[in-house]
């Protein structure tokens, strides 16, 4: 039969291969909360490196911090969000007291601006209720029926 | 918890300032999920030909023909989610890549045993029927994935989808012995030198009907209770779904003597439950039900009764009665030890039926601690990525369906192993992937393609709003002359 150190190194080498399968795997992981970003740590934080690029340090990210979705992020790009029960919209709520177009967040040069689409139930800002468009303001919080949004950077 | 999205965390194009809409591309990670298929099947490939080095002497011939199938499995995958879901997690495939491949190595090694031994004359070889049977779980992988193009779809069709995993359910147990029976469980359908256990597909279809239900129903659940001893208990009339959950659990316990099902529908059950309504006393209420039930068939049914004392004291019915599958698993893995005697190395046909409900003892004999840790660990990345899809994904439904497809996976490997090993009494479960049986497999590579369906619409970035139709006043007109 085979030679008894070809059969060790089989077994060894199995398990070895087995979890560098693994390893791999959690790279993969790692590389996905670190959102793209993999292996190296630059030496400069990367947020100092775009801050100093573009001079402009809007809100990245909706959070849902309360309400059903809560947990949930939007990350933020050029478009508006819409926020409603309708299916099309960007953040879709199944909330009896939400209307299916409920509240819009528009970008205005970087800055986030909040407006009530004519909603049965409102869309409060830091418990004031929204009227005009508001400007939004990083950890306001803005409340549509049972959920709770927030900007972070 | 605030989780960091998966997908679109980063990318480029969050910068408000730079870019057109359109430029904002998260990164899809197809490369990715390609490079850890072809380590998958590097692993597969490595596995089957030390069995056979170490078992015969030299690679069998039939390797290269299984290789050229298996590959070609994982290529067909890949291309179908590249196509149809291109932002899809692209973990969720290797997973499932490793374990079918590691499963079809240890059930062609234990062919090999049994055919060593004379055992059967005929020579059955189970590895190349499970090989048709991951195929026939592929075709399934693609028609989900084609045909569903929207998880949200699924919830319209809710009840009917959940009626149809009620009658699979159900559908044994009406069923004349002759054609359901197996080994003392009313599980199965017997047609024409076929056996399939519908049980595995229902509870598939009962999760989305779970999921639609508990997304429609969660605010009264949630809201509508009172507080007693620092607990939030639901009014009565809401406890109608937890009670009805539990009876179908008892009845399949009753009528089709299956342990396993019953208390793998009722966990997963229960755990949406709390999903949905983050209401702690629901895993209370759970728990208690399942007490009494657990009681209550312990005195009432004889299979439970053995299963149970073979669990408390397995070497008091060794060799002889319940305790010896158990026993026997239990020795496999001790000889195994940390690092196993090596693929091929052990004799882990020693243990009745290693195929399909043992698969776990027969991995830990021959891998080890390390390599049967490394299987755990892989169903926890593959679990991980389901419960990451469940935050990260924006509507109610698809949040409860992910979790509780990952987490019927979890529970499932939980319940076996901890079977294998001695923790918990048996259940008559597979190990997801692994073990040798055609409605298990191709019944999880169907709940993979729901995965990586609902994970393709989680990491997906949110599409630019249409554009409003123009109105009809500046619509283009156009003169038509006759």
């Amino acid at each position: 039969m085979t030679a008894e150190i070809v059969l060790q190194a089989f077994r060894f080498g199995f398990l070895l291969l087995l979890w560098l399968f693994i390893f791999a795997a959690f790279r993969v992981v790692r590389a996905d909360l670190l959102g793209g970003r993999t292996g190296r740590v630059s030496s400069v934080p990367p947020r100092a490196q775009a801050g100093k690029k573009k001079g402009n340090r809007g809100p990245k990210n909706l959070f849902v911090t309360a309400g059903p979705l809560s947990g949930t992020k939007i990350t933020l790009g050029e478009q508006a969000i819409l926020i409603g029960r309708a299916d099309d919209s960007t953040l879709v709520l199944t909330d009896d007291f939400a209307s299916s177009r409920h509240a819009r967040l528009t970008n205005r040069g970087g800055a986030w601006y909040v407006e009530d689409l004519g909603s049965t139930n409102g869309t409060y800002l830091d418990q004031q209720r929204v009227q005009g468009p508001l400007l939004v303001a990083p950890g306001q919080p803005i409340r549509i029926g049972q959920t709770v949004l927030e900007l972070r950077s | 918890m605030a989780a960091p999205a998966a997908g679109p965390v980063k990318g480029p194009g969050t910068d408000p300032k730079q870019g057109a809409p359109g430029v904002t591309t998260p990164p899809k990670r197809r490369g990715t999920e390609l490079v850890m298929l072809a380590f998958a099947v590097v692993i597969t490939l490595a596995a089957q030909t030390i069995v056979d080095i170490t078992v015969t002497g030299s690679p069998s011939p039939e390797i290269a023909t299984f290789g050229l199938w298996f590959t070609g499995l994982w290529v067909v995958a890949h291309l179908v989610v590249r196509r149809f879901a291109p932002y899809a997690d692209p973990l969720l495939l290797p997973c499932v890549a490793v374990l079918t491949g590691l499963g079809l190595s240890m059930i062609h090694r234990l062919d090999i045993a049994a055919n060593a031994l004379g055992e059967s004359v005929s020579a059955r070889e189970d590895a190349p029927t499970q090989l048709l049977w991951a195929t026939v779980g592929m075709v399934l992988f693609v028609a989900v994935l084609t045909v569903v193009r929207d998880h949200r779809a699924l919830s319209r069709l809710a009840y009917t989808i959940g009626l149809v995993g009620l009658v699979l359910l159900a559908i044994p147990a009406v069923l004349p012995s002759a054609l359901s029976e197996v080994n003392g469980a009313k599980i199965w359908i017997r047609v024409a030198g076929f056996s399939i256990q519908p049980g595995e597909f229902a509870k598939i279809c009962l999760v989305i009907f779970f999921a639609a239900y508990l997304v429609d129903k969660r605010d009264v659940l949630a809201l509508a209770s009172r507080r007693v001893l620092g607990l939030e208990v639901p009014r009565a009339r809401d406890l109608g779904p937890v009670l009805v959950a539990w009876g179908v659990s008892i009845l399949v316990l009753v009528f089709e003597r299956d342990l396993g099902s019953s208390l793998l529908l009722f966990g997963i059950f229960v755990v949406m439950l709390y999903v949905a309504t983050e209401r702690a006393s629901w895993l209370v209420i759970g728990v208690l039900l399942f007490a009494v039930g657990g009681t209550v068939a312990y005195q009432l049914f004889g299979h439970v009764r053995v299963r149970v004392d073979t669990w408390l004291d397995p070497f008091a019915y060794y060799p002889d009665g319940g305790g010896y599958q158990v026993v026997q698993s239990l020795f496999g893995l001790g000889t195994g030890g940390l690092f196993g005697a090596g693929l091929g190395g052990g004799r882990p046909d020693q243990v009745p039926v290693a195929k399909s409900d043992f698969i776990a003892a027969a991995i830990g004999e021959e891998l080890g601690l390390f390599g049967l840790v490394a299987v755990v660990v892989l169903y926890l990345v593959l679990v991980e990525r389901g419960l990451r899809t469940s935050l990260v994904v924006r509507d109610g439904f698809g949040k409860l369906l992910a979790a509780g497809l990952a987490f019927g996976v979890a529970w499932q490997v939980f319940v076996v192993l901890g079977g294998v090993t001695g923790l918990l009494p048996l259940t008559g479960l597979t190990t997801p992937f692994v073990a040798y049986g055609g409605s298990s497999l191709v019944a999880n590579f169907g709940l993979v393609a729901l995965l990586v369906r609902i994970s393709d619409a989680a990491r997906r970035p949110a599409a630019p709003p249409a554009p409003p139709a123009p109105k009809l006043g500046e619509a283009l007109t156009e003169v038509v002359k006759p």
